[in-house]
């Protein structure tokens, strides 16, 4: 394919060439994600509707199937409203600034076996320092808007995140302890040969962990104080309308999705089918992997219409107090297991 | 000039800029983005000469939580904009002073030998080639003792800073969310078996 | 503070959050008992309490004889009455305004009337487009008990035993 593309702009400078191959990568990427985020979405009001014993949006086309779709019909075409007083510039800029890290984070995400767009060493790393700059986004937000209940959310926000980065990178460590690498490539195929192969059962507390922060991370519920709209009305983005909320919006579907392809990635044995057997060799890589993602997300959203909202200091509690030392444990446990020999077999 | 090398202006400019930025803009807000600019253009410039690791620890560290931290902090403080320029002119010697002191120092210290000596030639490296790996070997090897004492010395800091900064509360009535949830019923609650009282007939009667 | 194995247990397994996500994963597969409301309904009952109408015996004369004894119970001071002596003695309302923005639908009017003349239909799928639509006059009114008549006497029949 890289051939035909070279053969058809053989006239044009090396530089356009290079950066226009690039760009067409990015936007095969991109194009399915997004469509993925508004699908999910619409998924999220279908499922959290279902379990509340509703049905969901069900009006707009067949089964309510085109509901995302007018959603962002509305959305484009609302006022965009800049609050008075407010930082003009950073107030538009910081919609850009959070959902931009969301995407540019898929760089390094492995669909398949060959299907990646910049297989680099450091991957990890990558996607900890990008998930890293999500956060602001949410400050901006809340700073340049002018209003308190913006400034509120984006403060508790601020203090999360930084907190629940440290026991998700902590998490990452054991992961990359037992991998050997930093590379996600080299991290799912270490996990080959199963179900049973995969890191989610030597790593289960870091799972369970990584999990938890990434919800946290993602200011999602039961952690959604950022936008409690019972106390600060809807936290960072109350002064935002029209495109402005909606790319906020795209950001934390985006996150929450690549919170659930990190996951699978990590301890779900990414493109990998769960038996090394006939019938589920078939199957492409992507499959599996979309398979696996779509389940994680779903349990984004199961948690939701679960668990009430917890206390803020209870978040910082959980945080600092509970999941940072459970993974220092379970990282001293993997060093002993897979450097003393005899117990060497948990990690093997 | 290649491909690469124009990627490197490019970054090398936005790096420039917002450095200048960030010590000219009034607003700290302002100035601590322009200081995010500044890190993440220079983590993009090591990434050209191919220091992922050390690129993407910037991003991580400085950017993902330093300056948050940093931003926290200034975004509370409420600051008068016509004082500070009011202040401008009164400090310009002083400040005027110390940055030619320092420019002199810079060009004293380049001019006596400072890498005067032949560099090393760079080396690309293969494609298989971490710099992870590399990194991670020397320090737990040649520069173990240090590495250990610098982490020693940020966990003393660590702690310091949190004991300056507790105080005992005695009239706060906080509630220890770890025994909330062991409480049982047989904690709180006894259920006493006893006859039942039936009143009277003629109490009942009136 | 002894240890309790039992809670630590509980604690380090997460029961407590399984047990939670239980309930809700069996809500997810309980069949759904929403009701898609255009095309389905809601049973009313006859007692209930929806847009006003003024009715007529089945002569065509109205009922309404201006006693004013629903202006004097409406909690919401909504309705605004006239009257004066019709030619043949009678006395009748020139004037019977409800401001349907102030009415609490409360269904006093109803009650107090001693004719039966002012009733709340089950109408409730009503709206307003113009300034000014929401007050209601008496030849509207008339019209609504007009056109239907026929569910509003059946209503006050099924109730009749209760009343």
């Amino acid at each position: 394919m890289h051939e035909t593309f070279l053969l058809l702009t053989g006239w044009l400078p090396e530089p356009v060439q290079t950066v226009s191959w690039i760009m067409m990568k990015i936007v095969a990427i991109l194009a399915p994600l997004m469509l993925c985020v508004a699908y999910f979405t619409f998924a999220e009001r279908k499922i959290i509707g279902y379990i509340q014993t509703r049905v969901g949006p069900n009006r707009v086309g067949p089964r309510g199937w085109l509901q995302p779709i007018a959603d962002s019909v509305k959305l484009m075409f609302k006022e965009i409203v800049v609050p008075s007083r407010s930082n003009r510039y950073l107030f538009l800029f910081a919609p850009i600034l959070s959902l931009a890290p969301a995407l540019a984070a898929w760089a390094v995400v492995p669909f398949s076996d060959t299907l990646v767009l910049a297989n680099i060493d450091a991957g990890l790393l990558y996607v900890l320092a990008l998930t890293s700059m999500g956060v602001y986004g949410v400050i901006l937000a809340g700073w340049a808007s002018n209003s308190k209940y913006a400034f509120l959310g984006a403060m508790r926000s601020a203090a999360q995140i930084v907190a629940y980065e440290i026991a998700m990178g902590f998490a990452l460590v054991g992961v990359l302890m037992v991998a050997g690498s930093l590379n996600l490539h080299q991290i799912v195929t270490g996990q080959s040969g199963g179900f049973w192969q995969w890191y989610w059962l030597p790593l289960l507390p870091l799972l369970v962990v990584y999990f938890i922060s990434g919800v946290a991370e993602t200011n999602r519920a039961p952690f959604d104080v950022a936008e409690g709209e019972s106390e600060i009305v809807a936290g960072f983005h109350v002064e935002y309308s029209g495109m402005g909320f909606a790319v906020f919006f795209l950001a934390e579907y985006a996150n929450m999705i690549l919170i659930a392809a990190l996951t699978v990635l990590m301890f779900f044995g990414g493109w990998l089918p769960p038996l090394d057997v006939a019938p589920f060799t078939w199957l492409p890589g992507v499959f599996w992997f979309g398979a696996k993602t779509a389940l994680v997300a779903f349990l984004f959203l199961w948690l939701r219409a679960t668990f009430p909202r917890y206390r803020y200091d209870q978040i910082m509690r959980l945080g600092w107090k509970v999941l940072i030392p459970v993974t220092l444990v379970w990282i001293a446990v993997i060093g002993l297991g897979k450097f003393y020999t005899p117990l060497g077999f948990i990690f093997s | 000039m290649t491909f690469l090398q124009l990627v490197f202006y490019v970054f090398s400019a936005i790096l420039v800029f917002a450095a200048a930025m960030v010590v000219t803009v009034r607003n700290p807000v302002k100035s601590a983005l322009y200081l995010v600019l500044a890190f993440f253009s220079a983590a993009c410039i090591w990434l050209i000469l191919q220091a992922e690791f050390l690129a993407i620890v910037l991003v991580l560290v400085y950017v993902g939580a330093v300056m948050v931290l940093f931003l926290f902090v200034v975004m509370m403080l409420d600051i008068d904009l016509a004082r500070l320029r009011a202040g401008f002119t009164r400090y310009l010697p002083v400040g005027g002073l110390v940055a030619a002191l320092m420019a002199l120092e810079i060009v004293l210290a380049l001019y006596t030998g400072f890498g005067q000596g032949p560099s090393p030639e760079a080396v690309m490296a293969g494609a298989e080639y971490s710099n992870t790996k590399a990194l991670g070997a020397v320090l737990y090897t040649d520069y173990v003792y240090a590495f250990e004492i610098a982490a020693l010395i940020l966990l003393v800091s660590i702690v310091a800073a949190i004991v300056l900064t507790m105080r005992k509360r005695p009239d706060h009535k906080y509630v220890n969310p770890g025994q909330q949830v062991t409480v049982r019923r047989e904690d709180r609650l006894k259920i006493i078996k006893m006859k039942s009282e039936k009143p009277s007939s003629t109490e009942s009667s009136t | 503070m002894a240890l309790n194995f039992r809670q630590l247990y509980k604690t380090f397994t997460l029961q407590e959050l399984r047990k939670g996500m239980g309930v809700t994963g069996r809500q997810l597969l309980r069949k759904k008992t929403t009701i898609m409301y255009p095309e389905e309904k809601t049973p009313k009952s006859p007692r209930f309490r929806g847009l006003h109408a003024l009715r007529r015996y089945p002569n065509g004369e109205e009922r309404c004889i201006a006693c004013k004894l629903c202006e004097a119970v409406c909690p919401a001071l909504a309705i605004t009455i006239d009257s004066e002596e019709r030619d043949d003695g009678t006395r009748r309302t020139t004037r019977y305004d409800i401001d349907l923005f102030k009415c609490i639908y409360c269904g006093f009017c109803e009650e107090a009337c001693p004719v039966d003349s002012i009733v709340m239909t089950d109408i409730h799928e009503f709206h307003m487009e113009e300034n000014g639509e929401r007050m209601v006059d008496k030849q509207h009114l008339l019209e609504i008990g007009d056109k239907y008549e026929a569910e509003i006497a059946a209503a006050r029949k099924q109730d009749s035993p209760y009343r």
